[in-house]
């Protein structure tokens, strides 16, 4: 039995049963991340201490049998963009490099007050900008796959560990496609909820409109399983809802016989890798054989989806980042500022990386006189197309299907050099977040022997049938099972 | 349409964005941005006339709560953070200038 690549609810029943200890589980995975880890890349920091308290204490409840929930003694991993108090928390940026947050976030609070174990925080691209981790300001994690290619991004880190076997499961953010794309990557299983489901207070905003924290994780059930702890009303964010959250788990067995599939054919068209290709419609046909019902619709303003995406993201991001001033925490760059604007200036122009550099310029030029109706505003009336698309296609079918990603994971620098070609990867996930619809990446198959993806894209809070629907196809077959040859 | 922004433009919006930038840098980003913001013209295609802007996602209502004084995080752990400060305060250097 390897303890490091146990799902959730298969340590869950070893730690109840008492044949693991939260503390041996806990121990087990550190030792694993002090030596796999030194080749994947995908800590920042690892909290050794804090782990193995927090685990001596689940081992207390469990003992005790109080209050002992699906992850009470359970290792977790989190991106750096999440608030943890007293743990360095970077955004993979040089500007908050030593920066150790006062406070929680909701989903930190929620996941220690559910008994959760963290064993350390991720490498992402610097503030969720890029698609493979090559813009961190810290270091490049590698795919467990095959340690020359990206493990995809945002999330990057946060995939890798989960796919080397360095967490049970993993929390990301996904802002246009960063839980989804690093999911499909490195073979795991990754939900962005919809927008609104998950509390975003204390998470290090990028976009505040698109921005969702989700889970990745060995299974769909297991993602289940963590979107039950963390989602909910939050009255620290105005945005979240207030509807109940669902037990998910409860129904992930009900049968998808009858349900409706709806396969976008905009996401088919020139510039799919062909065993990409193959591999979706591979699924496509094994959702036929569980009975679904398969039907070809239409958004047509798919094509529209990545500028729409990039202009409001690059808007939103230049005002949120405008904290990160030098003054109040993180990086300061004073010596020689002779006023505190050239503080700015100075920090600013230090701390950040090429891509953040470019986008909140870009941000600022589509907001300022002159251009905003051209580009900012234009891309908000778009974005009232882009969700029409999804209106109109849901009210015909229960769910669609569409690739995560045009190609399997590229190469280390194969993209560094045109930031263009880098947004052109998220061509497929960058339409959900303008809409606000929650959607699930599942492993699908390989192509050259690199894992593929494929997602499942739902109404507004319907994970229900999302978590249903991969339940069905991962008791069916075993693509999500296959580990990397570490 | 093809759109050249220079390195005046790209000058000016670091400036928006308090962002010290230096001559070989604002050279780079000078070629980036044009090809960017030539790709994203693509939105010209799309006819808008009659749709409104989206202007939230889903979840439009106001949220209300009584006003009740809850413990909050000490003063001196709220600045702890700061690079510099006096007193309580965070510390910076001359806001007001002669310009």
């Amino acid at each position: 039995m390897e303890l490091t690549q146990l799902s959730i609810r298969e340590a869950h029943e070893l730690l109840t049963s008492k044949q693991i200890s939260s503390v041996e589980l806990t121990q087990a995975m550190l030792n694993r991340i002090h030596d796999v880890d030194k080749k994947v890349k995908s800590y920042v920091t690892v909290t050794d201490e804090l782990a193995l308290e927090q685990a001596r204490k689940a081992d207390e409840r469990i003992a005790k049998g109080e209050n002992v929930t699906p992850l009470t003694g359970i290792p977790f991993s989190m991106k750096d963009c999440i608030s943890t108090r007293n743990v360095r928390t970077t955004c993979s940026s040089k500007i908050l490099e030593n920066y150790v947050p006062q406070y929680n976030a909701t989903v930190t609070n929620k996941l220690a007050d559910a008994g959760a174990v963290l064993v350390g925080k991720t490498n992402m691209d610097e503030f969720g900008m890029g698609s493979s981790t090559e813009n961190s300001g810290l270091f490049t994690t590698r795919n467990p796959w095959d340690l020359d290619r990206v493990p995809g991004g945002s999330s990057g880190g946060s995939a890798a560990a989960m796919s080397a076997g360095l967490a049970t499961f993993t929390i990301g953010e996904d802002t246009g496609g960063s839980v989804r794309q690093p999911a499909s990557f490195c073979n795991v299983t990754g939900i962005k909820p919809t927008y609104g489901r998950v509390s975003r207070y204390g998470l290090i905003a990028l976009a505040s409109s698109f921005d969702g924290i989700g889970p990745l994780a060995r299974d769909a059930y297991d993602c289940a399983t963590v979107l039950e702890a963390i989602a909910g009303h939050d009255p620290y964010d105005s945005t979240t809802y207030q509807s109940p959250v669902p037990n998910y788990t409860a129904n992930i067995n009900k049968p998808v016989k009858g349900m409706k599939l709806g396969i976008p054919k905009e996401y088919f068209v020139a510039g799919m890798e062909a065993g990409v290709e193959s591999s979706i419609q591979e699924a496509i046909r094994q959702f036929e054989k569980l009975g679904m019902e398969i039907h070809e619709v239409s958004l047509p303003h798919t094509k529209y989806g990545l500028p729409v995406y990039y202009l409001l993201l690059f808007a939103e991001a230049s005002a949120n980042l405008a904290r990160m001033d030098g003054t109040r925490f993180g990086l300061s760059v004073s010596d020689g500022a002779k006023d505190v604007i050239d503080i700015y200036l100075k920090t600013r122009h230090e701390g950040f990386g090429d891509e953040v550099k470019r986008r909140i310029m870009l941000g600022a030029y589509a907001l300022s006189a002159g251009y905003y109706d051209a580009y900012y505003l234009k891309a908000q009336k778009v974005r009232t197309l882009l969700r029409r698309d999804f209106e109109t296609a849901f009210a015909s079918v229960d769910l669609l299907l569409a690739p995560v990603s045009p190609t399997t994971a590229f190469k280390i620098g194969e993209k560094t050099s045109d930031p263009l070609e880098m947004y052109l990867s998220d061509i497929y996930t960058v339409s959900t977040n303008p809409a606000g619809v929650p959607a699930l990446a599942v492993p699908c198959g390989f192509s050259n022997n690199m894992p593929v993806g494929m997602q499942l894209i739902g109404k507004h809070l319907d994970e229900q049938t999302l978590f249903q629907v991969a339940h069905a196809y991962q008791q069916a077959t075993d693509w999500h099972k296959q580990l990397p040859p570490l | 349409m093809t759109q050249t922004i220079d390195t005046k433009t790209v000058k000016h919006v670091a400036h928006l964005v308090r962002l010290g930038i230096s001559e070989e840098e604002a050279q780079k980003f000078s070629g980036q941005f044009s090809s960017i913001i030539d790709y994203f013209n693509m939105l010209n295609e799309v006819d808008t006339s009659n749709v409104p802007p989206a202007s939230d996602i889903a979840n439009a209502e106001n949220v209300l709560r009584e006003d009740v004084v809850q413990p909050s995080m000490s003063h001196e752990e709220f600045i702890k953070n700061a690079p510099q400060s006096e007193r309580g305060y965070v510390k910076v250097p001359t806001v007001l200038g002669d310009e």
